[in-house]
């Protein structure tokens, strides 16, 4: 919490001289070791550093990937390979990378979903919510460019039909599009600037995540109750505390990271990208990598027109209309409640919902035909039900449960149930894992 | 914690659910009409087992030797293999010498020269192998109106979708062999009889097991005993198949043994050093209530 003041002191003479000329250790201790988290922190929270980890991976990966690479039409399908091939580690390197982009969206789903079960988003975290909006939408900006890099027939076709979106745009849909691809068609120029954004915006995203940061040390973060911090017991130092469950989430997540990598390298990805792109031949099912098919679903599932908005216009709008109610969520929610453990209905809704974002990720995995259309659109319904209906109506007609007065109590509370063991307000409770 | 385990479950069985009945649907609207079927492969590739599947998979190199037999005495008469250089064959088990003399003959088109013109010179190691046609248009000319497909990636560009549930389970039977199951299917596919009444169009040739249609322009290109073996192996259509698919298979990914080598000395190393850290933080939280 901000209102907190600096507790460090310089010890050495090269502390105090940096401290009276640029603080920059003051600030790296006040906001890693002795800011305050609350002391009941589940493994949900490791994955804020799981996705800086993540981000610095990819960054690191990919500035060594782009020393090899040759962002040519003619030139990049083979100098990727050339990577996989004679490049010293070459194919850990681009394994790492292209892996990496998926664990960085498994990580930031997680975070996501952990930001709407625990209404991390409601005041006075909105901005800190946008501003992770923000960052998703920049990374959804790099993983779509930098899946086009490789220049296989996924690449190519998958660039041409997510482009083609722009141009169901009224009146400026197609100078848009043609902006973006520097031409008529996919082609040479979009393969270039694609790959200009693609170094370019995750350094963005590190930008933003430097807001995002500030923000939450400026709020504190939510924890599972939902309770703000009220007292000095409710917090433990950031170190060593929080470091070390960090540290310990991360080698969890670096071992399944590290399982795809090595074992299962290709699996997220698709056979038809190991084939050189041709503008003259259309693979017989464009998809888009998995992280996106939930959106993909949904442009799908709008195979009707309503009124002056035909099915294509339509189905563009549902789908940026599905991550525009990201961006909404901290004001359609109207409960007092933040935490979806001290409400019933809310937190049988939100497993609706995941279960549902999963379902629209396999439908759009599968053809847009038959009884799967049907499929993906009530699945859409439910999507945008969850957002516009539940979120604003259960606020008003749900009873939560009891709230704990402080964190404190809460987990002391828990505690007693759990172990059984008499403790006083102050004494402290054997260890849970 | 227990909770959100108990929470993943649920939603486990109710995805797994939806996903059960939404597949059962789709099958079931499919009206089964075998002679004009309209999803492909009409016949799923046939799961082998292979040298390289596995966390500790690695090639058989008499296997990689008479794959490339294969393909040279067979299928690179039409199909290139663009991305293989002959020095990576030392993989295989040859020699540098045996490596000099397999490169030498081919012929490679070189130049221009110190007097501007274009010669041919036996290949040296460095070299990869050469096209069978000069380019794509000319493979296609030759082919029926299609370029064959270059082999160098083959194995990792062709693999049949998998469909729920079977590919969670392919999680954890880390299932990395859909390109050379795919091949070995096709090659092997040739002999089945196409249903009565199916229209097989004029200059292709059935098989159940290809992946865009009901048949591909590409005849039946191996019959047993065609590739002479000197090391005892069968010399029948489902051992070629097996071994060029194996060879293809290295060929798309050279450092597969590297990979899953390294990947179990990162996995120890991640479960090790988590055991550390997990101690560490019991330690540390150690009477603090959370």
């Amino acid at each position: 919490m901000s209102e907190g003041h600096s507790t460090y002191t310089p010890k050495t003479g090269i502390e105090r001289w940096f401290d009276a000329r640029m603080p920059l250790p003051r600030l790296i201790y006040d906001s890693f070791v002795a800011y305050p988290v609350p002391r009941n922190l589940n493994y949900a929270w490791t994955f804020g550093g799981i996705l800086s980890i993540m981000l610095v991976a990819q960054i690191l990966t990919g500035i060594v990937l782009a020393m090899h690479y040759t962002a040519d039409t003619n030139l990049a399908f083979g100098s990727v390979e050339k990577i996989m091939r004679d490049v010293n580690s070459g194919w850990l390197l681009r394994y790492m990378h292209s892996n990496g982009a998926s664990f960085f969206f498994v990580a930031v789903y997680i975070h996501i979903f952990r930001g709407l079960y625990y209404g991390s988003y409601k005041a006075p975290r909105e901005l800190l919510w946008i501003l992770g909006c923000i960052i998703y939408l920049l990374m959804m900006a790099t993983g779509f460019m930098g899946y086009v890099l490789p220049w296989g027939q996924m690449s190519f076709w998958g660039a041409t039909v997510i482009t083609g979106f722009f141009s169901a745009i009224p009146l400026v849909g197609d100078w848009i599009q043609q902006l973006l691809l520097g031409g008529f068609a996919v082609d040479n120029p979009t393969l270039n600037r694609f790959f200009a954004l693609h170094y370019l915006l995750p350094f963005m995203i590190a930008g933003v995540v430097v807001l995002h940061i500030w923000a939450l040390h400026v709020v504190g973060q939510s924890n599972p109750t939902g309770i703000e911090i009220k007292s000095k017991t409710d917090t433990v130092a950031f170190t060593p505390y929080a470091t070390i469950k960090d540290a310990f989430g991360m080698i969890v997540f670096l071992f399944f990271f590290a399982y795809f990598v090595f074992y299962l390298p290709n699996y997220l990805g698709h056979p038809d990208n190991y084939i050189v792109a041709n503008p003259l031949k259309t693979p017989a099912h464009i998809v888009p990598e998995w992280y996106f098919l939930p959106f993909y679903a949904i442009l799908r599932a709008i195979t009707f027109n309503v009124g002056p908005i035909n099915s294509k216009l339509g189905g563009v709008l549902c789908m940026f209309g599905a991550i525009v109610m990201l961006f909404l969520v901290p004001w359609l929610d109207t409960s007092k409640v933040r935490s979806a453990v001290y409400r019933p209905w809310y937190k049988l809704f939100f497993w609706l919902f995941v279960a549902d974002a999963i379902l629209l990720g396999w439908l759009g995995s599968q053809p847009a035909e038959g009884s799967y259309v049907f499929m993906a659109q009530m699945a859409t319904l439910v999507y945008f039900a969850f957002f516009l209906i539940a979120l604003p109506v259960l606020g008003l007609i749900e009873t939560p449960r009891r709230l704990p007065n402080s964190i404190t109590e809460a987990v002391l509370e828990k505690n007693k149930g759990g172990g059984g063991h008499p403790t006083g307000a102050t004494a402290a409770p054997e260890t849970k894992g | 914690m227990k909770k959100i385990l108990t929470s993943l479950a649920l939603l486990g069985l109710v995805a797994a659910g939806i996903g059960a009945a939404g597949t059962w649907a789709i099958a079931a609207e499919e009206a089964h009409n075998a002679a004009a079927p309209t999803h492909f492969p009409i016949d799923e590739p046939k799961e082998m087992s292979w040298s390289f599947t596995g966390p500790f998979g690695t090639y058989d190199k008499a296997q990689l030797q008479r794959g490339l037999k294969v393909y040279k005495e067979v299928c690179s008469a039409c199909h290139s293999m663009n991305l293989v250089a002959f020095r990576t064959l030392s993989d295989l088990g040859y020699s540098d010498a045996q490596i000099k003399t397999l490169s030498a003959e081919y012929t490679i088109h070189d130049g221009p020269n110190d007097a501007g013109d274009m010669f041919d010179r036996p290949g040296k190691p460095s070299d990869h192998f050469p096209a069978p046609f000069a380019n794509d248009e000319a493979a296609a000319a030759s082919n029926g109106g299609a370029a064959p497909p270059d082999m160098s990636l083959l194995a990792k560009a062709r693999g049949v979708e998998r469909g729920f549930p079977q590919f969670v389970f392919d999680i954890f039977t880390q299932y990395d062999a859909g390109g050379p199951d795919y091949i070995h299917s096709l090659l092997t596919g040739y002999d089945e009889t196409p249903p009565a009444g199916m229209v097989i169009p004029e200059g292709t040739h059935y098989n159940p097991y290809f992946m865009s249609g009901v048949s591909l322009k590409m005849p039946k290109p191996l019959s047993d005993g065609q590739v002479t073996y000197d090391d005892g192996a069968p010399q029948t259509v489902d051992q070629y198949s097996r071994d060029v698919a194996t060879f293809l298979m290295w060929a798309a990914e050279p450092h597969m043994e590297d990979r899953k080598k390294t990947g179990f000395r990162v996995l120890v190393f991640l479960l090790l050093f988590g055991a550390l850290v997990y101690l560490t933080k019991r330690k540390v939280w150690e009477g603090v209530a959370h």
